[in-house]
């Protein structure tokens, strides 16, 4: 009840002499007012929280060169330091705007990492073996065009002209291709999703 | 009854006893012992000592 009755200007006397429990006095008895007000400007604990750290690194700063004049209240001065600091907040915030996941929308469900987990590489692998094996089934020359349009990725003008046979033979032989592998793959009950 | 969906205005969430967490105030209380300024040829410098 004591130290009530100390004005904050002694306070800051005593701390700039070296008095370091007149720092604690002085953060006790404006810490709800200070933090309060921070708060009503950026409605986010953890924001409040570091802009009032930083201020009062500020105010120790200031206090311990002993650029602190005592021309103010110390109240008003700590407020206008953590006003601009708001302020700086707010700039840094509009150059980088912050996302705020909410209970109705989360960025996540939108954003995802694209690359495969280790289970889903796995299954991938061998989906991609099994296809393989089952193209060796293929008829010869079904077997060639698709092994030159899909593994190879030859345009159906570039393997018509190194298989000898024209575009559509080609084409259609891709597509007997596709077939027969959906006969063979329905016919087994083969699974092939990742 | 019906639901109420609107928030609590903002003055009224501020208006809860709001107030910094206690380690914020311990790392202040802390940084500032361990703050040493020092003063040279009308320079001022700043040393951290832990």
């Amino acid at each position: 009840m004591e130290n009530c009755t100390i004005p904050d200007g002694l306070l800051v006397t005593q701390y700039m002499k070296g008095n370091e429990s007149a720092l604690c006095e002085l953060i006790t008895r404006h810490k709800q007012r200070i933090y309060s007000f921070i708060y009503s400007k950026v409605f986010d604990r953890d924001v409040a929280e570091d802009i009032f750290q930083d201020t009062f690194i500020k105010v120790i700063r200031t206090l311990k060169r002993g650029a602190y004049n005592e021309e103010g209240k110390f109240l008003p001065w700590v407020m206008r330091i953590a006003h601009n600091l708001v302020i700086d907040h707010f700039r840094k915030n509009n150059r980088m705007p912050k996302f705020e996941n909410n209970d109705d929308f989360n960025i996540f469900s939108v954003l995802s990492d694209g690359s495969l987990n280790a289970e889903k590489q796995l299954v991938k692998e061998q989906v991609e073996r099994d296809v393989r094996r089952l193209i060796q089934e293929l008829p010869e020359d079904q077997k060639q065009v698709l092994v030159m349009r899909m593994y190879k990725e030859m345009s159906f003008k570039e393997i018509s002209e190194q298989t000898g046979v024209s575009i559509n033979t080609a084409l259609g032989r891709m597509r007997y291709a596709l077939i027969n592998l959906r006969k063979v793959i329905d016919k087994h009950n083969i699974i092939l999703t990742n | 009854m019906a639901k109420l969906y609107s928030e609590t205005s903002r003055r009224e969430r501020v208006n809860k006893n709001l107030a910094p967490k206690e380690e914020t105030i311990k790392f202040l209380l802390d940084y500032s012992k361990a703050l040493s300024v020092i003063d040279y040829n009308k320079m001022k410098f700043e040393a951290l000592l832990n």
